[in-house]
C-alpha cells in the first residue's frame, strides 16, 4: 500500500485493504465541498477511490454485484482529487490526458479490475460501510474491505500507459 | 377472444428480470467460450476466463452478472386477437419494479434526467409491436449504460457507399475503445427514420449470436476484430463476438444508421403467453 506510487504499468496485484467507492454524483459532491472548504466525509489524502455502484445487497450477502463503472466520467473531477492527496483510482477504461498529467504530478496511480465482472468481484469484498450521501442510493460513498483484490496498473507515476 | 389477466404478465416479467440479470444468454457464453479457445494473447485469455466464471459465480449465487444491471428494456409484441384485462403497461412496469427489487438489483433510474434525485428500479424503455395471433411475447433486455453511452446515429446521403457505412460502423466501436467492456457485441439498425434505427439497433442485440450471418455482418466483424481493442481494451483477437444487422424500409432522401454497443454481459429474456 505505500508503494502505490512505485508500482508499474502493466503490472498485476491482489490488494488488500480499505476502498471507498465513489462515482458520477458523490463526484460532484466532493469537489463542490473541496471548492467551499468543507470537510470531506472520509480522509481523501492516501485515499483508493472505486468506481463503482454495486446491487442492493442479497439477503445474507455482504455485497452484491460490485464491479468497475467506465471511469472517463469522473475525469474532469480527478485533478482536483488528487491534489488533495487521492493515491488512486480503481475503474475501467481510458482516462483523459489531464487525468494522466495529474496522475504523473501528484504521484498516483489508475487501476482496472476485471470489467462486467461485478459477480465475481463480490468475493473479495469482506465488509460494507456507507460513510457518506445514503439519499444517492448505489452511489452513496461506502467503505468496503477488500481482501485480495484483483488490479491491473494501467496508468503509474511515471506516466505509462497501458492504453498508450 | 383469447384473454390474458395483466397479473399474469406481471409475473412473468418478474420471472424475465431474474433471467436476464442471473443466468448469462446461452448464445453469449458459446461465444464467450469460442474466443476463450481461439485467443491467444495471455492477458485477453486470462480477462476471456474471469468473464466465464463470473458468468457461472452469477448463477450459482442468484447474483446479478453485473452491478450494473440496466435501465431495462422490454419488448412487447401482442397478437391482435389478444385481450388484456387490466392494465398492460401497469403490468409491465410492476413487474419490472418487483422483480428487481425482489432480486436485490440496482436501483439505477432517475426520475428526471435533469434533476436526477433518488434512483429508483422503474420505468423501463417500452417498443410495443402487434402481429398476428392471439398471444403475447415478452423480452426483458437489461441494458447497462457503459454501452449505451457509446451509441451513435448517424443520416447517410441515400447515394452514400457501402464503404462509408462500414466506416462509421468500425469508427463507433474504435470510438468505445476499451470503456465499455469489450468483448463487445455490436447491433446496428440501417433504415427507417432516425429514432426507428435506434429501435432496431437495440433488436439486433435479440438475435441468437450463432444465427447465420450476412456478408456485410461477417466482414464487419472481422474488420472490427482487426482493431486489436480486445478484452478489456488489453489488446486480442476478440474485440467483438458478433455483428449483428436489422433493416426496414426507408426514404428515398435517407438512410439512417444507428450503432448500438453492447458489452459481453449481454443480457435477455423472452416469454410467450
Amino acid at each position: 500500500m505505500k508503494n502505490l506510487a512505485q508500482l508499474k504499468v502493466r503490472s498485476e496485484i491482489k490488494f488488500s485493504g480499505i476502498i471507498y467507492t465513489a462515482r458520477d454524483q458523490a463526484h460532484k459532491r466532493l469537489v463542490e465541498a473541496i471548492k467551499v472548504g468543507k470537510r470531506l466525509p472520509f480522509e481523501i489524502k492516501k485515499a483508493i477511490i472505486y468506481y463503482c455502484g454495486p446491487t442492493q445487497t442479497p439477503k445474507g450477502k455482504i455485497i452484491g454485484a460490485c464491479g468497475p463503472t467506465t471511469s472517463a466520467r469522473m475525469d474532469e473531477f480527478t485533478p482536483l482529487l488528487l491534489s488533495k492527496g487521492l493515491a488512486a483510482m480503481i475503474g475501467k477504461g481510458a482516462r483523459s490526458v489531464e487525468v494522466k498529467q495529474a496522475i504523473k504530478k501528484y504521484k498516483g496511480v489508475y487501476f482496472l479490475t476485471y470489467a462486467g465482472c461485478g459477480a465475481l468481484l463480490s468475493k473479495y469484498i469482506k465488509s460494507v460501510k456507507i460513510i457518506a450521501y445514503p439519499d444517492l442510493g448505489p452511489e452513496a460513498i461506502m467503505q468496503l474491505v477488500v481482501k485480495d483484490f484483483p488490479l491491473i496498473v494501467a496508468l503509474d507515476a511515471k506516466g505509462g500507459d497501458i492504453y498508450g | 377472444m383469447r384473454e390474458i389477466k395483466a397479473e399474469q404478465i406481471k409475473q412473468a416479467v418478474m420471472e424475465l428480470v431474474r433471467k436476464a440479470n442471473f443466468i448469462l444468454r446461452s448464445d453469449v457464453l458459446m461465444a464467450l467460450k469460442c474466443a476463450y479457445k481461439i485467443e491467444k494473447n495471455k492477458r485477453a485469455k486470462t480477462i476471456l476466463k474471469a468473464i466465464l466464471e463470473n458468468a457461472t459465480f452469477a448463477k450459482k449465487e442468484s447474483l446479478a452478472i453485473c452491478q450494473d444491471t440496466g435501465l431495462p428494456v422490454v419488448f412487447v409484441e401482442v397478437g391482435q386477437d389478444l385481450k388484456v384485462t387490466g392494465d398492460l403497461k401497469k403490468a409491465i412496469n410492476q413487474g419490472i419494479e418487483k422483480g428487481y427489487k425482489k432480486y436485490s438489483l440496482r436501483n439505477s433510474i432517475v426520475a428526471d434526467p435533469l434533476i436526477r434525485g433518488s434512483s429508483k428500479f422503474s420505468p423501463s424503455v417500452m417498443h410495443l409491436d402487434i402481429v398476428k395471433g392471439s398471444k403475447i411475447k415478452l423480452t426483458v433486455l437489461p441494458k447497462g449504460f457503459g454501452c449505451e453511452n457509446k451509441s451513435q446515429l448517424k443520416m447517410f446521403r441515400p447515394t452514400a457507399s457501402i464503404e462509408e457505412i462500414k466506416k462509421f460502423i468500425v469508427e463507433a466501436v474504435k470510438a468505445a475503445g476499451p470503456d465499455a467492456c469489450p468483448p463487445y457485441v455490436v447491433g446496428v439498425g440501417i433504415g427507417g427514420t432516425a429514432d426507428y434505427a435506434g429501435v432496431l439497433a437495440k433488436k439486433a442485440l435479440l438475435s441468437r449470436l450463432q444465427s447465420k450471418s450476412s456478408r456485410l455482418e461477417n466482414d464487419l466483424l472481422k474488420e472490427i476484430n482487426k482493431t486489436a481493442i480486445g478484452p478489456m481494451g488489453l489488446g486480442g483477437k476478440t474485440t467483438a463476438l458478433a455483428v449483428k444487422i436489422q433493416k426496414y424500409p426507408t426514404h428515398i432522401a435517407g438512410l439512417a444508421v444507428n450503432v448500438n454497443i453492447s458489452c459481453h454481459a449481454l443480457r435477455s429474456a423472452s416469454v410467450i403467453l
